[in-house]
């Protein structure tokens, strides 16, 4: 059953490939997955076919805890797309993961006043349409289905009851 | 320049009408701001047999320098297009030295024209791969996230952000040519409406129509055509090149690695400069780029600015047009032109006095790409 909060982003997935099929059945699957060099031990994201920091081909793909901390925010208010209407000013913060890479994503269900640089974020895997999930961000320790009555975690790393 | 066998010279500059411009093509925002280059310095369509271009951001089309000589029915012997987004406009001039160095074109075009206000805007807000679900799109967006980790770790404020706005904009405010020519005060910044905070929409540069040119040739053959050369004395390029949240450190840009080629080719250093012509599509931008070319410490940008150093009048003054903040927002072509006219003393009421040596930034994508080129009397 997908959230009528998530529904709306559902058509704002990309379409999958051959090489990021395994990280978006990962995330159906409720885990983040992420491209591995056996190699060079170095994590990537995006998925492609070799390891961009010593071109070996034998890729390979882990679940990973995804747990990093905010590099960088914003707060977008400006209505840019109808999927993000509703939720308006949202945060998206790029996260430094422990695992190496960057990525960039929504903090949703936050006040933006609590989202500080250095601040612990963990993966929030939410369903967007029927068939696919998507990756966001939660303050870290947050339950995976917060009783929306426990409201938000304040900055400083006080947290909701998982 | 340094690794050349003789000078090389911006002689004509051009320009459309920026701003809202309906009933304007692309192509005749390109073609229109050649004739206007070839004017000021003297030239026709007989002599100029090179065309270069930047693509048109909104639309990208291929082979547009080939289109855009045929519009001027001109047969090049040197055309092309080079992608470096935004500092494309400085890349084409490192790359029309050199086709002049190998003899392969006297006279050569540049130009950048574009139509995104009266035409397509999409691929301005349009989002980039995986961002949509994000939630990002568009550049204020990403440049934000730049900007907030720069106050992060610098301690830059609203206000000194506020205060790139305010100075570009005193300066547009003597330039008939500008979009934005109405000053506005700290206030005005305060209260105009967040876009992506930090930034606000006074942080971020319009979308504007509009076509600008110049023409660049041997100082020989400069120095018989109608306006005295300008002197393509030193240029730089540096390009961080990764996308921009990916980068190890996104408080800096390209150009401390571009400036000092620029600085090293041309045997100058910032104590040398007398103005700057600075990318700033967004208010954060010149700050960190004048601190990596060394006019300051890095995170002492914003007091550059708050100090008054950057104002008309000051030791350093910025954007004296206006910039992409308030002349236009066009991509950097801009810059280049009144570079040019401040070193002529052109400049009318926003004329730098002695401006004989000035420096152009460009820069494009999200700080992906960087160049940098110092002009002087000569």
């Amino acid at each position: 059953m997908v959230d009528p909060a998530f529904a709306a982003l559902g058509e704002l997935a990309p379409e999958v490939t051959e090489e990021t099929a395994p990280f978006w059945d990962g995330l159906a699957a409720g885990e983040l997955r992420m491209e591995h060099c056996p190699a060079c031990g170095s994590y990537q994201h995006p998925a492609e076919s070799f390891c961009y920091a010593c071109g070996s081909l034998s890729v390979e793909w882990q679940t990973v805890r995804g747990h990093g901390e905010v590099y960088s925010f914003i707060v977008v208010h400006q209505p840019y797309h109808a999927a993000f209407r509703d939720r308006l000013p949202y945060v998206v913060a790029t996260v430094q993961l422990d695992e190496g890479p960057r990525m960039l994503g929504p903090i949703f269900d936050i006040d933006p006043s609590a989202v500080w640089i250095g601040m612990r974020v963990q993966p929030r895997i939410e369903a967007v349409s029927a068939e696919r999930s998507a990756l966001f961000f939660e303050p870290e320790h947050t339950g995976r289905r917060p009783d929306p009555s426990e409201g938000v975690a304040p900055a400083g790393g006080s947290v909701s009851a998982s | 320049m340094k690794g050349f066998s003789q000078r090389y010279c911006i002689v004509g500059v051009g320009q459309t009408k920026y701003g809202k411009v309906p009933g304007m093509s692309q192509l005749a925002h390109n073609a229109l701001a050649i004739r206007a280059a070839m004017a000021d310095a003297g030239l026709t369509t007989d002599d100029v047999d090179g065309v270069l271009t930047k693509a048109p951001t909104s639309t990208f089309p291929m082979l547009w320098a080939p289109k855009v000589a045929e519009a001027l029915r001109i047969t090049p012997r040197v055309t092309g297009t080079l992608d470096q987004a935004g500092a494309s406009n400085i890349g084409l001039i490192q790359y029309a030295i050199s086709c002049l160095e190998l003899g392969q074109a006297n006279y050569i075009a540049i130009s950048y024209g574009d139509n995104p206000r009266s035409g397509t805007r999409t691929s301005y807000a349009r989002p980039r791969g995986d961002d949509a679900l994000a939630g990002v799109f568009g550049a204020p967006s990403s440049y934000a996230m730049v900007a907030r980790r720069h106050m992060h770790e610098y301690g830059t404020t609203h206000e000194q952000l506020a205060n790139v706005a305010i100075t570009h904009r005193h300066h547009a405010s003597m330039n008939p040519n500008a979009v934005f020519q109405d000053p506005i005060t700290l206030e005005d910044y305060e209260q105009s409406r967040f876009v992506a905070e930090p930034f606000r929409l006074l942080d971020c540069c319009p979308v504007s129509d509009g076509g600008a040119a110049y023409i660049v040739t041997t100082e020989a053959r400069a120095k018989d055509l109608a306006k005295p050369p300008v002197y393509v004395e030193g240029i730089g390029q540096g390009h961080p090149a990764w996308d921009f949240f990916r980068r190890g450190e996104l408080a800096t840009s390209g150009a401390k690695v571009s400036g000092e080629g620029a600085f090293r080719t041309a045997g100058l250093g910032p104590q040398d400069i007398d103005f700057c012509e600075i990318y700033d599509c967004f208010t954060i931008v010149p700050l960190i780029t004048l601190e990596e070319y060394g006019f300051c410490a890095k995170g002492e940008g914003g007091s550059l600015y708050e100090d008054g150093h950057t104002r008309l009048g000051g030791a350093l003054p910025v954007n004296t047009s206006g910039g992409l903040l308030s002349e236009t927002g066009m991509p950097g072509t801009q810059l280049v032109v009144e570079a040019v006219r401040q070193i002529r003393g052109e400049g009318g009421s926003r004329q730098v006095e002695g401006a004989e040596v000035g420096l152009v930034s460009q820069q494009g994508g999200i700080m992906t790409t960087h160049s940098t080129m110092i002009v002087t009397k000569g």
